[in-house]
């Protein structure tokens, strides 16, 4: 766009699902980068937060067809009519035009928890309590990220204060445009299998752009319209059709009470 | 009768409210922006209050900066003597209380605004670089930010740019310059 903003970006992923061993780093440091406070005895799958979650899905057939992925689901960065964007009350969830990312403002959000339920893949989250870490922890905080209080949802927002970091050491250089290389999630950091790669979707070029032009490479529920900027990548038909299923989900979440 | 009792409503809430409201703490050292700034050092504001490379703002410099030049008094001011007797030569920090301090989840940074936009430092902070002494500290007891946020004039008319901090100076200044941010480029 105009030399006044920079260039617009649109951030997203590709995850190989044939890559990810489900070793759950991406959690930890996830948690870690997002100052998400570690869950309360009581939390449950539904109450704790975990703005990253690695899912075991079964294929469901018998040996020796027997096989597992493990599917990393978080925020997919919704385009086109965001869920959780058209239901809520305060404007608390915004689209960024100028890279793509799915804001949440903690200090908007009323609690009613309608994005919860918007969206369709289980991404959001609530704060129950105030956020509370053991003794010690506290000093370990990220600086460049606010935690959020009690009473208020919040998700993936691409570590966004690593961003804000990556704007900052540009402009220092008198630059708007960032280095691809200053901008990495904490998630993708952290992948032992390198099974994440990040970037911008608009440059054409870019590894992130050429993976989800590629072979293989689909997005979850698809047929919902609603353009997700994270795809995922399997070579294996059970994985594909899979992500135009729901999630299987454990019995602790389907049960009630 | 009315008179009177507009008189005392007034006097109520533009002279008792703001004493009520905010409780004065003074800085730990009365360090001159004056002798540094001015003629006499002849230092640029960046010099202490470091831009560095990674596009991180250091605000207040620590003890080691001001150590560079007084680790031994270089004249005979009584503040400069209990500056290294008391922090320099044991090597502790000043407990500066901050004007600027913000709520956790705003975001400010001054790369964008001192390297890329090259707005002058004073358009912001106002003549601080020319003063004598740091002025007293305000803190509101309620919210317990300081005073400068919400500027000198309690009823939150600014009568120069660079009083007050609240977010609607951030917008008005932005909104001036044609910027389009969302929520999340200022915030975190």
């Amino acid at each position: 766009m105009d030399s006044e903003h920079g260039k617009n970006a649109r951030f997203g992923m590709v995850i190989d699902l044939d890559r990810c061993d489900g070793c759950g780093a991406c959690m930890i440091a996830c948690a870690v980068e997002n100052n998400v406070p570690p869950g309360h005895a009581s939390a449950t799958e539904r109450t704790g937060i975990t703005w990253m979650r690695v899912a075991a899905v079964e294929s469901g057939q018998e040996y020796p067809a027997a096989d597992v992925a493990f599917v990393p689901m978080f925020c997919q960065q919704c385009e086109n009519e965001t869920p959780c964007i058209s239901v809520c009350p305060q404007n608390a969830v915004e689209i960024d035009p100028a890279t793509g990312i799915v804001g949440q403002i903690p200090q908007r959000c009323l609690g009613c928890r309608y994005c919860m339920t918007a969206c369709p893949y289980h991404a959001r989250y609530f704060n129950w309590r105030d956020p509370a870490w053991p003794e010690g922890m506290d000093r370990q905080l990220n600086p460049d990220v606010s935690p959020r209080m009690r009473g208020v949802a919040e998700k993936c927002n691409f570590c966004h204060g690593r961003l804000h970091a990556a704007k900052a050491k540009a402009a220092a250089k008198g630059s708007r445009e960032i280095d691809p290389a200053d901008y990495v999630p904490a998630c993708v950091e952290s992948c032992f299998q390198n099974a994440i790669v990040f970037g911008d979707l608009n440059d054409h070029e870019s590894e992130v752009a050429k993976l989800a032009r590629g072979a293989d490479t689909f997005r979850f529920l698809s047929r919902l319209g609603s353009e997700p900027k994270v795809y995922f990548h399997s070579t294996r038909p059970w994985v594909k059709e899979m992500a135009e299923s729901t999630l299987t989900r454990s019995k602790k979440e389907n049960g009630h009470g | 009768m009315f008179g009177s009792g507009l008189a005392l409503a007034l006097f109520a809430g533009w002279y008792g409210f703001p004493r009520i409201l905010y409780r004065s703490e003074t800085q730990p050292l009365q360090f001159s922006h004056a002798v540094h700034a001015g003629e006499k050092a002849g230092m640029a504001c960046g010099d202490c209050h470091v831009l560095d490379a990674a596009g991180r703002f250091h605000g207040i410099p620590g003890t080691a900066k001001c150590a560079e030049c007084h680790s031994a008094p270089l004249g005979d001011s009584k503040e400069e003597k209990m500056l290294v007797d008391d922090y320099v030569t044991p090597s502790k920090e000043l407990p500066w209380r901050v004007y600027s301090r913000q709520p956790d989840n705003a975001y400010f940074p001054h790369a964008a605004h001192v390297a890329l936009a090259k707005i002058p430092c004073a358009e912001c902070h106002g003549p601080y670089g020319q003063s004598e002494a740091p002025r007293v500290y305000e803190v509101n007891r309620i919210t317990g930010y300081s005073r400068d946020i919400w500027g000198p004039n309690i009823s939150g008319i600014a009568s120069h740019p660079w009083e007050g901090m609240k977010m609607d100076r951030c917008v008005t200044c932005h909104a001036t310059h044609g910027r389009r941010d969302g929520c999340i480029d200022c915030h975190k």
